[in-house]
């Protein structure tokens, strides 16, 4: 059977075409400003400017970045590790604390949550904040201030609760009827069961770790310290040259790529998650739409 | 008190477990609720918290009588409601779009590149306006000139930038809010529209009839929450666009960037800090309003 297609749903659809490719295409946009501008012969971008389709391609940039790339492998080395070592924490003491407050027969967990909301509603602000870490913590240009202040957020927190308290209650109590013990419990059984959960709120962690140039812009002053994000806005800012070595082997019309070096940088910085992304995104819209809306 | 301490001796194990926890807010949240103090102060660096002189209500004086913090409050309240409406809108538009779609690969696929832009740093933000927009060799500049339009720097003009501002915030919130209100159509029940196409209703007159009132819940319930975080500004989008840029503070300096430069710039720690606690202070009697609100109307969706 063939149902034929009303008139008015033709032109929805037309509409819906239209909007969402116009949508998509601006999405994409300034991602292939991007690329194409990492590919253009810097004579060209001083003599002409940056275009969205370049005259010709060159890979200058990439050249000259990975002639001495030094600066970058050490870059990834810090995110990396400060991604790695914060997520792992940070889901472990999130997932525990989530535990405890999400256990029905734990007194103080009302109490304690609002203890643990209270911070989204009211904070010191930005300077205390600083002031405490710099001056009384002693953590100025230490990869220590990289992972510790992100280790928990109250959001995280309470997300993690309430993924917990929807795994049925006669699970601990059968259990704890067996002679299991409060953390045999959270090891064997919670945490293998808030897996979906886990993952979730883990991508958000390192995420968050991953894109982080705010501390490191306040706390870190030593170069091979920077991670890639803040060693990206240190380029695009100028204030720093990425260190190349650039040689009279290159073309003799060759001139030291700084704009596309700039966007060079962009590139290698961002190429894991783009990568990652089919990944990632998964996840994402799962875990969004398993978790309500609230917190 | 002693209730307290046979609950902490049987339940050991799990006091152990979210001590952690409560330690860190304790540390990185309360602490510096402390430190608010600096607000009533003049600071200097000798003078550390308690040792600097006591100046009472002075530094909220300044701020409120030179107009900075009027400036800075009706910025950041400002851009906050256009983001709220502008991005909402769009993204209700997308997930009805969506939602009705027939080919799956393109709205896969669709989805796909919206989502895109939440995963990334606003630091390759900052590479995008500078690669669009920067004075010598950006690429809107050039193309205007090739329109043949007079030369246009966008850094002495403040007008573009509120409108790019715009773009970038809602650019990077589409996917994610499209996402919440998909979920939303989704969980609307399938009887509504086969009984609404038995009785001969087109396209339009479903999604004006079911879907859109369907969702005017969720979309009310987002607003409210948004309009309770309507004075904290996106520090990361304002200042990797607009950056130390002080010709274009007039229109797009909000509270966090100004409580930022009075940390690392100008070394006003009093200031900053009374603007912060305005900001905090001011949120905190927003949510409370908007609590009471959502709890009036519908109280499954209060906060607390």
């Amino acid at each position: 059977m063939k149902i034929k297609t009303e008139k008015s749903t033709l032109v929805f659809n037309a509409a819906a075409y239209v909007f969402l490719t116009l949508l998509s295409l601006l999405c994409l946009l300034p991602f292939l400003v991007i690329i194409t501008g990492s590919l253009t012969p810097e004579t060209e971008i001083i003599a002409e400017g940056f275009k969205l389709i370049p005259n010709r391609f060159s890979f200058d940039a990439y050249r000259a970045m990975f002639t001495n790339p030094i600066q970058i492998y050490r870059a990834y080395e810090v995110t990396i590790l400060v991604t790695v070592v914060g997520t792992i924490a940070g889901l472990m003491l999130t997932s525990m604390a989530g535990y405890v407050l999400s256990r029905k027969d734990f007194k103080y967990r009302n109490g304690l949550s609002f203890y643990i909301y209270f911070t989204t509603l009211f904070s010191g602000g930005l300077i205390p904040w600083y002031i405490l870490i710099v001056n009384y913590l002693n953590m100025k240009d230490s990869y220590l201030a990289l992972v510790v202040p992100g280790l928990l957020s109250a959001w995280n927190l309470i997300l993690m609760k309430n993924f917990m308290k929807s795994i049925p209650d006669s699970i601990v109590e059968s259990a704890k009827i067996d002679g299991a013990g409060d953390f045999a419990i959270y090891l064997k059984l919670i945490l293998p069961l808030s897996t979906p959960g886990l993952a979730t709120i883990g991508l958000f962690m390192a995420l968050a770790y991953w894109n982080d140039w705010f501390t490191a812009n306040l706390f870190i002053t030593t170069e091979s310290k920077f991670p890639l994000q803040f060693l990206l806005y240190k380029i695009l800012a100028s204030a720093s040259v990425l260190k190349t070595s650039i040689a009279g082997n290159l073309s003799p019309d060759f001139k030291p790529p700084t704009e596309t070096l700039k966007m060079a940088t962009a590139v290698v910085v961002t190429g894991p998650i783009i990568l990652l992304y089919p990944f990632l995104q998964r996840f994402f819209v799962k875990g969004l739409t398993v978790g309500a809306v609230k917190g | 008190m002693a209730s307290f301490i046979r609950e902490l001796a049987k339940n050991r194990v799990m006091f152990l477990m979210i001590a952690p926890a409560l330690l860190f807010f304790a540390l990185f949240s309360y602490i510096p609720m402390i430190g608010v103090y600096y607000a009533f102060t003049n600071y200097s660096f000798d003078g550390g918290l308690f040792g600097s002189p006591f100046v009472g209500f002075d530094n909220f004086r300044f701020l409120f009588e030179s107009g900075q913090l009027v400036t800075l409050t009706r910025n950041t309240v400002l851009y906050n409601l256009v983001f709220i409406l502008l991005g909402n809108s769009l993204q209700l538009i997308c997930a009805i779009f969506l939602a009705e779609l027939p080919g799956k690969l393109f709205k896969k696929t669709t989805q796909s590149v919206m989502f895109l832009p939440y995963f990334i740093s606003f630091v390759l933000v900052g590479a995008f306006v500078l690669n669009l927009f920067s004075s010598e060799n950006g690429v809107v500049p050039t193309l205007l000139e090739q329109l043949g339009f007079p030369p246009y720097d966008f850094y002495m003009h403040t007008a573009p930038w509120k409108y790019i501002i715009v773009f970038f915030h809602v650019w990077k919130g589409l996917g994610y809010g499209t996402v919440i209100y998909l979920a939303a159509i989704m969980s609307i029940g399938d009887e509504y529209y086969e009984a609404a196409k038995i009785d001969g209703a087109n396209i339009f007159q479903r999604v004006r009839r079911i879907t859109i009132p369907m969702l005017v819940p969720t979309f009310i319930l987002l607003i409210l929450l948004s309009l309770g975080g309507i004075l904290k500004g996106q520090f990361d989008l304002f200042y990797q666009i607009v950056g130390q840029n002080g010709m274009l503070f007039d229109s797009t300096d909000i509270i966090d960037t100004y409580v930022y430069r009075s940390l690392a710039v100008n070394f006003d720690i009093g200031m900053g800090t009374a603007a912060g606690l305005f900001q905090s202070l001011f949120g905190l009697i927003l949510v409370l309003g908007v609590n009471y609100i959502i709890r009036k109307t519908n109280e499954d969706y209060a906060l607390f």
